[in-house]
């Protein structure tokens, strides 16, 4: 047993270095560059990221992930095919994601002049002039009503769905990205023209790039895809988030093996004052993977699920605060009691000072894993960048874990969770469980 | 404690000259250094193999031990038993409680986890460069020392249960893959799924567990690789101390059952509630592990990126943007298998189209291909990506090792990933037609289709309260 009391090791420096590195500046026209020298490998990845997300759809519900996925469709004088064979052709990776808050584009190329030339010409143009060909509309178009048929065969994206909207209701984070059936056939290319004129503009635009190159390479490279980009404004602000002012229960009979339970309420934005104390409190009570409360209570003690968790997803204005399990239909009413009396419980208790620690040893002891790729530190950047964090987020992160204390972490969850204001979906064959009531 | 008792036991060994089990030779070789790719490799005198690549560029390490048992080690009425241990060897050891191996590793900064495949079964660890003793004081404890208590196997069989309704049951194309590999696979243990049939798993004991564990969990059977910020000395040292003093012993052993000959088209339909169809085509093909000719796996492997390398490749580009067939579609193939590979493809047909007319297009790609020479561009644009994709994969110190691992395990040695853009590179055009002509024909050939049935209603039923929000 003793044995494997040793090393408990204090934190070191190294873990500050790469905060140092990370250098920031703005472009001519207006776009914040975050910028991370990684001379090892010789290659190199670039994010640009937009404040166009799913939250700027309005009533058009879908455009912005229609607009996120037309750009590389069609742009300059190449259309969809000769655009993915110019990315190809040098071994480069182009992606591209719609979430919310963010609409991203990415590209990861190798560093060879004559590859990344070529990587980063195909980029700009889709960046700048992409040109939303109609022929490439209706086929996404069908592609993504496709997408939209099969979240109705999955229990996790019907309650995802539900979940969103009922902690949401009329707020713009109410809707899931991929929109409506009926929004997505009545959607125009001229809306999608329309939302990018608006929202893909250099005051919109973060951009995180790292990678075996210079200041001055960078400055260039970056001035080299964003010059063609028009100024623009910055969007306007999303609404705030309106607390829920009584729980709800929500289930939807399902033809499943397991009923999906997804427990919240709107939680936090990013910078918010209680971030911290709420991020290593959570970490105690289902954000740590194996040895977390919800999964201890949840599978360890009982077996009733193979995954349990807790989060804050903290965004622009309050992303959810979310617990769930999955659990076999006879089982749902047994599990969700479990995981009401441990929030409730946290709540009511908070952490115990030994589960504190563990968790606080984690975070810091584990924070070099979050430093060390070049994948890692684009994102980051990015997310640094998008969301006005200070530039030094990383150089303190481990103080600001370090710092926080068990008075903190039970004072903010009293103030920012309610037990008793919580939305609950369930998803699955109910009448398993109702029958076992019985 | 533990440790006394292990040194009596091998000095009582040395006196009697003999013993019962029957005694291993000293299998230790000594280390190799492969300079051009900063590794390292020993064999302990138990058979353990210890592989180290350094990378020094952040200040990390990921640990892995490698075992070769996987559901392919399984037979018929055992299936998921490689799967189930996998959950077991964090259920305590003689000195550590149920689940106490996460709860340290947690406090050190560490990242951890399992997992089972076909040919394996691996455990890992990420921290902090200089936490490597934890890891290897943890991993070699539980390599011999997991107690199996009977309480603690009833909870997780259900856990795995549970995890076998969220990844297959509930999931219609989970379901249909796993279907589809029943039908392709006849004789060859591939036939079953990893995770097992849930009727094995009703049946499965804690007694099932603790034999498959002392049968297969041995210093000779398993490679332990660790890739970061590490002295290789120092990394064998540390291995010496904790792996060292563990017993090596005979394996099972294993018949081969090479999978049959394939004598004709078979099809299936998978019935299941779903909105989407969905089809998987696959043909028996030749794999590192099971072929005759060494070029055949890479020319399927080039002929894969053809296929699918990219939204430029030619499934992409004829089935889902020019015909517009596909909503999505996709082809895959591994030449590292050590069994019978299957090259598949599985795609969506879009609206208006039906399984049969996905096929149909699938079909025609692979006579084009039988037929006609593919062009230098396409040739160039696989080779770039994969000599692209050699420089990304050394971002991740996780993916390194997995690689290694997994062809130190599977038999293959390590040093086939590092010789990988030269066995591409030296793949012709006639090579990737000769495989297509030889592998891609009905004969060998197993489709599987997704029949959606209706999911009934899925309106609300039951509400308790307004969903109304304040403010």
């Amino acid at each position: 047993m003793v044995k494997f009391l040793f090393l408990v090791l204090a934190f070191v420096s190294f873990t500050s270095q790469a905060g140092e590195k990370i250098q920031h500046w703005v472009t001519d026209n207006g776009v914040r560059v975050y910028f991370y020298p990684a001379p090892e490998l010789p290659m190199m990845d670039l994010r640009i990221v937009f404040d166009a997300g799913a939250a700027r759809d309005g009533d058009k519900k879908g455009v912005a992930l229609m607009t996120n996925g037309m750009l590389a469709e069609g742009a300059g004088n190449w259309d969809s095919g000769e655009i993915a064979a110019r990315f190809d052709g040098v071994g480069a990776v182009f992606s591209n994601s719609s979430h919310r808050d963010m609409s991203v584009m990415s590209l990861r190329s190798l560093t060879d002049e004559k590859l990344l030339k070529t990587a980063l010409t195909t980029f700009t143009t889709v960046l700048t002039n992409p040109t939303f060909p109609k022929d490439a509309f209706e086929r996404e178009r069908k592609r993504l009503l496709i997408g939209l048929e099969r979240q109705k065969q999955s229990p996790d994206a019907i309650s995802d769905k539900v979940f969103y909207s009922a902690l949401y209701g009329d707020h713009p984070y109410a809707s899931e990205t991929t929109g409506e059936i009926e929004t997505v056939q009545a959607m125009t290319i001229a809306d999608l023209k329309a939302f990018y004129q608006q929202y893909f503009v250099a005051k919109n635009a973060v951009i995180a790039l790292v990678g075996a190159l210079d200041r001055e390479q960078a400055e260039k490279l970056v001035n080299d895809v964003v010059a063609d980009l028009s100024v623009g404004s910055i969007a306007e602000a999303i609404p705030e988030v309106n607390k829920l002012d009584k729980a709800d229960k929500i289930e939807i009979a399902f033809p499943s093996s397991q009923s999906h339970i997804m427990v919240g309420q709107p939680g936090i934005k990013r910078g918010d004052a209680d971030y911290f104390p709420l991020y290593v409190g959570n970490h105690v009570l289902g954000g740590s993977g194996m040895v977390s409360k919800l999964f201890d209570e949840i599978r360890e003690k009982r077996g009733l699920a193979y995954s349990s968790y807790s989060y804050f997803i903290p965004m622009r204005q309050q992303g959810p605060f979310l617990l769930g399990l999955q659990t076999k239909n006879e089982s749902a009413d047994a599990a969700l009691k479990v995981l009401h009396d441990v929030v409730a419980d946290f709540v009511k208790n908070g952490p115990s000072e030994k589960d504190l620690i563990a968790a606080k040893k984690n975070l810091v002891g584990g924070f070099a894993l979050r430093i060390a790729s070049n994948k890692s530190m684009v994102e980051n950047l990015a997310s640094i960048g998008f969301y006005n964090q200070p530039l030094d987020y990383l150089e303190t992160f481990i103080s600001n874990v370090e710092a926080v204390t068990l008075a903190q972490v039970k004072d903010a969850f009293q103030r920012r969770v309610n037990p008793d204001k919580l939305v609950t979906v369930i998803v699955g064959d109910t009448s398993k469980a109702q029958a076992k009531a019985e | 404690m533990k440790k006394l008792l292990f040194l009596a036991s091998l000095g009582l060994f040395a006196l009697s000259g003999c013993a019962t089990t029957p005694s291993m030779p000293d299998m230790s070789k000594p280390i190799k250094r492969y300079a051009d790719f900063n590794v390292y490799e020993k064999t302990l005198s138990n058979g353990l193999k210890v592989i180290v690549k350094e990378d020094h560029r952040a200040p990390v390490m990921v640990s892995q031990v490698w075992y070769k048992v996987g559901s392919s080690s399984e037979h018929s009425g055992v299936t998921g038993l490689s799967h189930v241990l996998e959950h077991m060897m964090f259920k305590g050891t003689e000195k550590l409680a149920p689940n106490q191996f996460s709860k340290i590793i947690a406090e050190n900064g560490g990242r951890e986890n399992a997992f089972t495949g076909r040919d394996y079964t691996a455990y890992f660890q990420q921290m902090e460069k200089r936490r490597l003793p934890v890891s290897f004081e943890l991993e070699a404890d539980r390599m011999r020392n997991i107690i199996f208590l009977e309480e603690e196997f009833k909870k997780e069989i259900q856990v795995v249960m549970e995890e076998r309704r969220m990844r297959t049951e509930d999931n219609p194309q989970s379901l249909t893959y796993e279907q589809f590999s029943a039908a392709a696979y006849v004789n060859s243990p591939y036939h079953a799924p990893v995770i097992g049939w849930m009727n094995d798993l009703e049946n499965m004991n804690v007694h099932d567990l603790k034999k498959w564990y002392d049968a297969w969990y041995r210093p000779n059977n398993a490679t332990v690789v660790v890739v970061g910020d590490v002295q290789a000395d120092e990394v064998f040292a540390l291995a010496e101390e904790h792996f060292g003093p563990l017993n090596a012993a005979p394996l099972p052993e294993i018949k081969p059952r090479k999978e049959i000959q394939q004598k004709g088209l078979r099809r299936l339909t998978v019935k299941a509630p779903a909105q989407v169809p969905y089809m998987i085509m696959g043909y028996q093909a030749a794999s590192l592990g099971d072929s005759n000719e060494d070029w055949e796996p890479y020319a399927l492997e080039v002929l894969v990126g053809v296929l699918d390398g990219g939204i430029s490749a030619r499934l992409e580009t004829s089935l889902v943007r020019e015909q517009q067939v596909a909503a999505s579609i996709g082809s895959g193939y591994d030449a590292f298998t050590p069994g019978r590979e299957l090259f598949m493809f599985s795609g969506t047909p879009s609206q208006g189209h039906t399984v049969d007319n996905l096929e149909q297009a699938v079909r025609e790609q692979i006579k084009i291909i039988q037929s006609e020479i593919v062009s230098d561009v396409e040739l160039e644009r696989v080779k770039a990506q994969v000599v692209a994709g050699k420089v990304y994969e050394k971002d991740s110190i996780f993916y390194q090792a997995m690689s290694i691992g997994r062809l130190e395990t599977t038999n293959m040695s390590w040093k086939l990933a590092d010789q990988y853009i030269n066995n591409i590179n030296s793949v012709t055009k006639e090579q990737i037609q000769a495989v297509a002509k030889k592998y891609l024909i009905d004969d060998n050939l197993t489709v599987a289709v997704l029949d959606p049935q209706p999911l009934d209603s899925s309106k609300p039923r039951v509400r308790s309260a307004g969903g109304r929000h304040g403010g």
